[in-house]
């Protein structure tokens, strides 16, 4: 009776397993089982070396879900490592990553893999394959993750790419784009599998103020439209003002402040007013700002005059 | 790193289609340079053996045999791939050097996919199946160019080589050259792999890392090859 009993508890649970593999492999499902897990990100005390050199010490934040949460800081700051460490790419030395109150560095290896799946992520050089085609490039996680046909496929990355603004790139390789088109191609990858973070490194660097602004927009307009958390690592003030639901600011590997867009130019923070307002130009903007909030400039004066 | 290679696949289709397509970047790849080499190794091997061999005593057909010998015993084999190794090696070594430094490793890693999984497995197991074949068709090549030698330059008599190639042959020397390839085949790819997979810096530590995986593998297959000569024959 034992036996059987063991046997049959066997059989229903790797029904079950197998059941919930191919769940796994369809897309429809995915978002079902997404659903129903992580959601918010919390990081708690990391800290991070590397030998005898502390990147970042004791950080602690939350990461506001479906918003633009931007991570700044100078370069060196630990932007890059907190983000790798968030993702998993590099173990925090202490400390715990939480997606929806579920430890990352307690998971096991398949539920890293099922949350890895829900994220999407725009590294700093892009990081598409350089043998693959555009198409090819967006393609991949869809053949890898779902068992859609050829049709639903190319659909898909069609779709991404238009959402992108990117038309006619479809054969092209990465050596044949731009910059800009790199990152783009780099986001449609990334919100390829409709994932539930999105994480951008840098999204801004090397790329020429316009293009810049049109990133921006793009992720803060991905970020609204299919409610994903996302994370931007920049030192990009436009970025900042741009998209900067919810702003950390890291200096040398510490949280030295944390707020919005609309704060931030209020802040009293010395060396966030530093990193900021780094050049004069953007120092008398702020005065001049400051004036304005207290009724001391006529808005309707001209501007050559102001500048005087 | 070869511990975490093996864990389930999350698509067995795309691993079957990266194993093809390792096989044929490995073994079409390489296909021209084993042919060259091989046709020379023989020829080359033909005419030193018939330089030596001055003694009227012994019979002209004894080249074919030396010449067999050494291409299935030893050419074929080691200078085969020792040359795979420079080739192939590099190849393995810059491309996932290249990956990881452009941060696609990462990319991969942040998809969910098991990397080592992905990357390094195909390749090893792609090896594993081309090479011996290469070593094969190497062998045949080497006595076909050391036939193709001696016909030409009037030392033997195509039909007297031929007939020296089937005298006093021992499977076991096959069986033997089959066991050093598989064994060869695993150095060539697993510690280009490795030296590949765990590159730290840019394009420079990405030469300096193809070059030491190709230095290292060649020692081991010198190693090896002594190790599997003292064990074997």
């Amino acid at each position: 009776m034992k036996f059987l009993a063991k046997v049959l508890s066997r059989y229903v649970a790797a029904r079950s397993s197998k059941y919930f593999f191919s769940l796994r492999l369809c897309g429809v499902a995915r978002n079902q089982i997404r659903s129903k897990s992580w959601s918010m990100i919390e990081i708690k005390n990391i800290r991070k070396s590397f030998g005898d050199n502390v990147i970042i010490n004791d950080v602690s934040a939350v990461m506001q879900s479906g918003k633009c949460n931007l991570i700044i800081g100078t370069s060196g700051s630990g932007k890059t490592v907190l983000m790798k460490c968030m993702v998993g790419l590099f173990e925090p030395d202490s400390g715990e990553i939480l997606y929806g109150g579920k430890s990352f560095t307690d998971m096991d290896k398949e539920d890293r893999k099922m949350l890895r799946q829900q994220i999407g992520m725009l590294f700093q050089g892009s990081a598409l394959f350089d043998s693959m085609s555009v198409e090819q490039n967006i393609m991949f996680p869809l053949d890898m993750f779902t068992t859609k046909t050829y049709g639903e496929k190319l659909k898909r990355v069609d779709e991404v790419l238009d959402r992108v603004n990117l038309n006619d790139v479809n054969k092209k390789h990465p050596a044949e784009l731009s910059g800009g088109m790199k990152k783009r191609v780099g986001i449609a990858r990334a919100i390829v599998l409709n994932p539930k973070y999105l994480f951008c490194d840098e999204p801004n660097s090397g790329l020429d103020p316009q293009t810049s602004l049109l990133i921006d927009k793009l992720i803060k307009e991905i970020t609204e439209e299919y409610s994903i958390t996302t994370i931007v690592n920049t030192h990009d003030m436009n970025s900042v003002m741009e998209t900067g639901d919810h702003i950390i600011y890291m200096y040398q590997g510490i949280k030295e402040w944390e707020g919005n867009n609309k704060e931030i130019i209020f802040s009293k923070n010395e060396k966030l007013n530093k990193f900021i307002f780094a050049s004069e130009f953007l120092q008398d903007a702020k005065d001049m700002r400051m004036l304005e909030a207290k009724g001391k400039i006529d808005n309707n004066r001209n501007m050559d005059e102001l500048l005087k | 790193m070869l511990k975490d290679m093996f864990s389930r696949p999350e698509n067995a289709k795309m691993y079957w289609k990266e194993f093809m397509h390792q096989c044929s970047e490995i073994g079409i790849g390489s296909l021209g340079i084993v042919i060259i080499i091989s046709i020379f190794m023989g020829a080359v091997s033909t005419l030193q053996t018939a330089y030596q061999l001055v003694s009227p005593f012994i019979p002209i057909s004894t080249i074919a045999q030396i010449v067999r010998d050494t291409v299935i015993l030893e050419f074929a084999p080691t200078l085969v791939c020792i040359v795979l190794a420079g080739v192939v090696g590099s190849k393995i070594a810059s491309e996932l050097g290249n990956m990881r430094v452009s941060e696609q490793i990462d990319a991969l890693e942040i998809m969910g996919i098991n990397t080592k999984t992905y990357l390094v497995l195909p390749k090893i197991v792609a090896a594993l199946v081309v090479i011996p074949m290469l070593v094969v068709i190497s062998a045949v090549l080497g006595c076909l160019g050391g036939r193709f030698a001696g016909t030409m330059s009037g030392i033997i008599s195509g039909s007297t080589f031929d007939k020296g190639l089937l005298q006093y042959f021992q499977p076991f020397n096959v069986f033997f050259a089959i066991i050093k390839a598989y064994t060869f085949a695993f150095i060539i790819s697993s510690i280009p792999a490795y030296y590949g997979y765990y590159v730290k810096g840019g394009a420079l530590e990405i030469g300096r890392a193809s070059t030491k995986s190709v230095v290292v593998s060649c020692v081991m297959i010198l190693f090896a090859d002594y190790v599997l000569a003292a064990l074997l024959l």
